[in-house]
């Protein structure tokens, strides 16, 4: 009976619309589905255009104030000025050094991540890819000011590095090293060389993913061919994997780089009264209140990225990410 | 027969792979070991005794609870509103091409891309601009902005893999949108934005950098551990702290990696 039913009553083509207010909306943004991607784009667009975009602009707005020196008070006139004041020598001097320290932890962060990498994707398996995996994640993850605190335990005077040196019988190679010039200091939690390794140490896991990620899209086969073909294994590294390895290894240098051009607490906490340009940025804001010189030194770290983000683009860099 | 199986790592490279992970967690212990030491001035290594003292008087500092609270309270917020619009954008990004697709994905990673003095910076002369006073929904604002990335980033993988074909069979079966939405998409991507809203609440609950410009004179646990690291006043307290910090977000991240192991793209790459 239920089947004639059916059948005498002919169903059709276009079922009628769903009843009510909601069916009628959910009609609506099914017909059109702009007005759905509108719908969904609207809040997060609004937020991060009005809140972060609006921001930026605030912020380059500024730099193109100045401060009157006499009162402290900010000019708000459109001036070039304040450009002019960051390149004082003084200024260049902080934006070199920053630039160097950010080339040096890039650079030592590639050589630390790649057999980390290589192993995780050509040889770990199974078991030990998770924990490789979960191995990068939760230093990545953990608290960055309980990592720069753990560095000013491991790097204190009294700390476990010296005295790990001092039973090795190696405390004349710290005091050596600790005597040079521009790295040293009176102890590694006040020198240059802290800061490199706390910076290392910080952004390694950054250089570690894409690294892995690079590594991963190489077929072991193309390794064994080039062995097979008569390349020692440092002949197959420079002319085999290395290449193919470069965009991942830019990829994550970008991370390294830019982190390192921006922070100022690392700095701060470990390493000498030089600034950088973080601190610089920060000093200037707070204590000197200089907020257009401030806003002005942050262009700095923008442009420098912008260039390497459209050199790391040429190299294929994003496809690794 | 192939060469490979079972091939084993030359030495060298053994070598070198576990000396980078040990550089990356011992650090952390150690922490976990300072967090006993008797003594109070220095760093002293190895500690003279252990004790667990520093965690009564940790407990009774009314400071460290009111910097735990707002941190709390500011992370739950910021994640709240992450989800909503990381959920957004990734459903818009990856249902539909359209004009702009790009910059809009470009848009919602840079405030992590760029170094996070800059985003802080940004925001105070903002606020000096139009006069905001700082305040917890300051700090609020901030960190939302940054947390939409990786609620994007996993739901955005998510979407990927299910397949667009079940919300058309469901409406064709005659649910509504609205009924899909609950019933079919929901599910669908539950643990992937649980997974970022984990990681969205970590993020946040460690971040210093962008808070120190946006707090004014409110103390974040960060920024108390800050104001420690700056002008030490009980050393062994901040060491209980951190301790306490390591392991609160040791397991949002755990638990993120437990939800999404199985084939999604990397849950916390994209911090």
């Amino acid at each position: 009976m239920t089947i004639a039913a059916v059948q005498s009553k002919p169903v059709p083509a276009i079922l009628p619309g769903n009843g009510g207010m909601r069916g009628a909306l959910s009609d609506l943004l099914w017909r059109r589905p702009i007005l759905l991607l509108l719908l969904m784009l609207l809040p997060p667009l609004l937020w991060l255009g009005i809140v972060y975009i609006g921001s930026l602009f605030a912020l380059l707005l500024q730099s193109f104030f100045s401060i009157d020196e006499f009162s402290g008070l900010i000019n708000r006139e459109f001036t070039l000025k304040t450009y002019g004041d960051l390149f004082q020598a003084a200024n260049l001097d902080i934006i070199l050094r920053t630039v160097t320290m950010a080339a040096l932890v890039t650079l030592a962060s590639a050589v630390i991540a790649f057999p980390i990498a290589y192993y995780a994707a050509r040889y770990a398996r199974g078991r030990w890819k998770a924990l490789f995996y979960l191995g990068v994640m939760l230093p990545l993850w953990s608290s960055y000011l309980v990592k720069i605190y753990a560095w000013k335990l491991i790097l204190a005077k009294e700390g476990i590095l010296t005295w790990l040196l001092g039973k090795l019988g190696l405390l004349w190679l710290l005091e050596a090293w600790l005597s040079l010039p521009i790295v040293g200091g009176n102890s590694l939690s006040v020198s240059f060389t802290g800061t490199f390794i706390v910076f290392v140490y910080v952004w390694l896991p950054f250089m570690i993913l894409p690294v892995q990620a690079a590594l991963e899209r190489v077929p072991g086969n193309l390794v064994e061919a080039s062995s097979d073909l008569g390349a020692s294994p440092g002949q197959t590294f420079r002319n085999v994997l290395f290449p193919l390895a470069l965009p991942g290894i830019v990829a994550g240098s970008i991370f390294t780089f830019s982190l390192t051009l921006g922070d100022y607490i690392i700095p701060q906490i470990i390493g000498t009264s030089r600034l950088f340009i973080g601190q610089a940025v920060y000093s200037q804001q707070g204590t000197a209140g200089n907020i257009p010189l401030a806003a002005a030194f942050t262009v700095v770290p923008i442009v420098i990225m912008g260039f390497y983000l459209w050199g790391a683009k040429r190299l294929g860099a994003f496809d690794a990410l | 027969m192939r060469s490979d199986r079972g091939q084993s790592a030359p030495l060298g490279l053994k070598i070198a792979a576990a000396c980078g992970l040990l550089f990356l967690h011992l650090p952390i212990l150690l922490i976990f070991v300072y967090a006993f030491t008797t003594e109070e001035k220095s760093f002293v290594w190895p500690p003279p005794g252990l004790t667990t003292q520093w965690f009564a008087v940790t407990w009774n500092r009314p400071d460290v609870w009111e910097a735990l609270s707002l941190s709390i309270r500011v992370a739950a917020i910021s994640t709240a509103i992450a989800l909503v619009l990381g959920t957004l954008c990734a459903a818009a990004v990856s249902r539909t091409r359209f004009f702009g697709r790009e910059a809009i994905s470009l848009l919602v990673i840079l405030p992590i891309a760029l170094p996070g003095i800059i985003t802080g910076i940004a925001l105070r002369s903002a606020f000096a601009l139009a006069d905001i006073p700082f305040s917890f929904w300051t700090i609020v604002l901030g960190h939302a902005t940054f947390c939409v990335v990786v609620v994007y980033n996993n739901a955005v993988a998510r979407f990927r893999r299910t397949s667009g074909s079940m919300i058309e069979a469901s409406m064709d079966l005659g649910a509504d949108g609205f009924q899909t939405f609950r019933h079919v998409v929901l599910p669908n991507i539950a643990t992937a934005l649980l997974a970022g809203g984990m990681l969205a609440f970590a993020l946040s609950f460690d971040e210093v950098i962008v808070t120190t410009f946006t707090a004014g004179q409110q103390q974040t646990v960060p920024i108390w551990m800050l104001e420690e690291l700056i002008r030490p006043r009980q050393r062994p307290v901040t060491n209980v702290v951190a301790m306490v910090v390591v392991l609160v977000t040791l397991l949002p991240i755990l638990f993120a990696y437990y939800l999404t192991r199985d084939g999604d793209q990397i849950a916390g790459s994209g911090k």
